[in-house]
């Protein structure tokens, strides 16, 4: 077990297909859009619709994530839209379709963003074969810490995926280093000590937590929980490996459908074309100030 | 040195059982294959504070001390152990005792648990603490807690267990704290923690989250089972008191599990007692309208922590049913999946019929009108006194201990209810007295502002 958990990103025997488009956008000069958005919302072609106008719209990695009855770390946006999928009628075994129509038509790399117990419940060796046979990228789990992470440190290890753990203002030195070692593929930066949702401005905790892991050695941080806006893409862009965008995303596929969805993504990943120190309280260009609902 | 994956992985019982294999003391975070972190790394610096303030203070004789005087001077501590002697008829003759919970200030076992944790928020420098509450006696323990020691105080409760414990709302709030009324999923206790989690990861630097029972990440079921085993420990010199030897049986209902957790705590090492957790049925198990958790439930992770769940074949949390707001958690607190496990606790349903009917021969046999949740573990304790009476030479032998967890005063609508005492409009059959209305008001007049502050004040 222990030369498993030791594995890490730094470990160049398996292949991260979340790094690989991070790094893909960084020789491009830019940095890496990321996109979530729920499996099953508003239904499940519609999901698949959306993941794929987003990403034929600038983001380089889409995030699937699995509606779960108790998502305690997501705001009411999220929680909304999940709770209606689950009453569409949403499976756990939908994600692995959604995926791989996703995968097939896109170059993006596509993780999934999934509470554990689902996990759990499938199997963990199943869940990750099944995501891998799907051509998934491989897992956020934002209430699974590295510490309780052995089942799936071996199966991510034997399927070849990634393993996205988070890392928050509140991580204590050591753990940061433990969790980027346990981490293939990127850290995910939480940029504020709360849930999901649109916030005016972008914690400044943020950026702190990115050094932290890049001190730490990792190779890639990404920032996410209340990024919504060009002027944050364009802020965290100045100090991350890429930039995490979710209820926004949701809100524009809620009111306008895959279109909105889409504008918004070509919108927010246009937003690396403009000059990183572009300072971020002052928008500079008219679509900084419209376009995004809070 | 096993990492702490591993051991789970391999399920670490040996390294967690003491050499002589005491069950009692079971330090976490791991009981068997359960419990553990299952959470946000957010929260994580949070739990490792409150480990590291709790581990510290339970070995601290100044802590110990205050605990103790609360106990005492504030809760009414030692709570009574009292035979039911005329319930006891209904048992098939076995001794069945009654430790009284009930007469704990707040009314329930629940003080024990949150006067610890408010201390323990106050060592942490913390100025607000948070709680979830099912049926409402948590939420007036913490609200009660917060007003004692001058800490701002929210409590998370479901818009149904609102509606069924009302009169509960309005004690919190006059006791100063803020009852958030939770609309989302099935508007109960899982929900009400749902939402009380979402609060403490935006305000942890400031707010200690009191959980009122034994489940969550660690370390909160060792430390909330810590503060309840004054329970046990109390009935066991009790009844040796009382009696001169130990009982055959103890008995307890299980929601999360931590009035059960605290009396059987008490009797672990004593293999001769037999120990029964009584979950509640709803409907009947067969029906799928329950919260027999361990009867029913099978492993998963929910709020933290690895234990018996109720879940789809997805994952997804089932919502749970029962006329106890304080039993309805499709969850359980890991160290009792452990004990059932290893077969030392039994598990059994009952259903609201069963409970209920207890509930009324409490009240018509002893003068005690008992929390519904307690009167799960009294209906179990009579099916428990007839089984162990049928093989005992002498029935009254055999000596049963129940935790009458809470007095029944926020259950008189709902019990009203269910004995048909009420009429259409909620008035108390053969009179103008309605359970809803307040006197000569006009339906909705009189209702407390929620969050008004309290204007009592001097």
């Amino acid at each position: 077990m222990s030369e498993i958990i030791s594995n890490s990103n730094a470990t160049p025997a398996i292949f991260s297909k979340s790094g690989a488009a991070i790094d893909k956008a960084k020789a491009a000069g830019r940095k890496a859009l990321i996109a979530y958005l729920p499996a099953g919302f508003p239904d499940k072609q519609g999901s698949i619709d959306a993941a794929i106008a987003v990403a034929r719209n600038g983001a380089d990695i889409i995030e699937i994530g699995i509606p779960y009855s108790d998502p305690v770390m997501d705001g009411p946006v999220i929680q909304a839209a999940t709770t209606q999928a689950l009453e569409n009628g949403f499976h756990v075994s939908d994600v692995f379709d959604i995926v791989a129509a996703v995968t097939a038509q896109t170059d993006a790399a596509v993780l999934v963003m999934t509470y554990w117990n689902p996990v759990m419940r499938l199997g963990v060796d199943e869940f990750a074969r099944r995501l891998a046979e799907a051509g998934g990228a491989g897992l956020i789990t934002p209430d699974l810490i590295p510490d309780e992470a052995g089942e799936w440190l071996a199966a991510s290890d034997k399927y070849g995926l990634d393993r996205v753990f988070l890392v928050a203002p509140s991580s204590t030195a050591e753990r940061v280093a433990m969790t980027v070692e346990a981490t293939r593929g990127f850290v995910y930066a939480v940029s504020i000590m709360g849930v999901t949702g649109a916030r005016t401005t972008v914690s400044s905790a943020a950026e702190a937590v990115v050094a932290a892991a890049h001190n730490a050695g990792a190779e890639r941080a990404c920032v996410g929980l209340g990024v919504s806006r060009p002027e944050h893409v364009r802020e965290i862009a100045g100090y991350a490996d890429g930039v995490i965008v979710g209820t926004a995303l949701v809100v524009a596929l809620r009111d306008g459908g895959v279109a909105a969805v889409g504008a918004l993504a070509k919108e927010l990943s246009s937003a690396f074309d403009a000059p990183l120190d572009t300072p971020s309280k002052t928008p500079s260009t008219p679509e900084a100030t419209t376009g995004v609902p809070q | 040195m096993v990492d702490p994956a591993t051991a789970f992985l391999q399920g670490a019982d040996a390294q967690h059982v003491a050499p002589e294999h005491s069950l009692r003391h079971a330090p976490g975070p791991y009981f068997g294959s359960y419990g553990g972190r299952w959470m946000p790394e957010s929260l994580i610096a949070a739990l490792d504070e409150i480990e590291t303030t709790f581990e510290k203070a339970k070995i601290d004789p100044e802590f110990l001390a205050e605990i103790a005087d609360l106990n005492k001077n504030y809760s009414g501590r030692p709570s009574l152990l009292t035979e039911a002697k005329r319930f006891s008829e209904h048992a098939g003759g076995a001794r069945i005792f009654l430790k009284r919970e009930d007469l704990n200030h707040t009314g329930s076992h629940k003080i024990n648990n949150v006067l610890g944790q408010a201390l323990l928020a106050k060592r942490m420098g913390k100025t607000r603490i948070i709680a979830e509450t099912g049926a409402g006696q948590h939420g007036v323990a913490s609200a009660t807690a917060a007003a004692l020691l001058g800490l701002d105080c929210v409590v998370y409760m479901g818009a149904e267990d609102c509606r069924r414990q009302a009169l509960n709302v309005a004690r919190m709030q006059l006791l100063g704290a803020t009852v958030v009324p939770v609309t989302n999923g099935s508007q109960t206790l899982k929900d009400a923690i749902n939402d009380a989690l979402r609060d403490w990861v935006a305000n942890v630097e400031n707010t200690h989250y009191v959980l009122g029972t034994v489940s969550g990440a660690h370390p909160f079921p060792a430390m909330v089972r810590f503060f309840h085993e004054v329970i046990g420990e109390e009935a066991r010199g009790q009844i040796i008191d009382q009696i001169g030897r130990l009982p055959d049986a103890v008995c307890a209902c299980i929601g999360g599990g931590s009035n059960a957790i605290g009396l059987f705590h008490g009797f672990l090492d004593d293999s001769a007692v037999k120990m029964y957790g009584f979950e509640a049925a709803g409907d009947g198990v067969e029906t799928g309208r329950h919260a027999a958790t361990i009867t029913l439930g099978r492993p998963g992770v929910l709020h933290g922590a690895r234990s018996y769940l109720m879940q789809d074949e997805d994952g997804q949390t089932i919502e749970s049913h029962s006329i106890s707001a304080g039993l309805d958690y499709p969850g359980v607190g890991p160290e009792h999946a452990y004990l059932a496990d290893l077969g030392r606790v039994g598990y059994e349903g009952i259903t609201d019929a069963e409970a209920m009917d207890a509930f009324k021969l409490l009240c018509r046999t002893e003068g005690i009108i008992p929390a519904i949740e307690s009167a799960h573990a009294l209906a179990g304790a009579l099916k428990v006194g007839q089984r162990l009476t049928a093989d005992a030479q002498k029935a009254e032998d055999v000596v049963i201990i129940v935790n009458l967890s809470g007095r029944g005063d926020k259950d008189v609508e709902t019990a009203a209810e269910w004995f048909g005492l009420l009429d259409e409009n909620g008035n108390v059959k053969g009179t103008m007295l309605s359970t809803r209305t307040a006197k000569g008001a006009a339906p909705g007049a009189g209702v407390m502002d929620s969050n008004a502050e309290d204007a009592s004040n001097e």
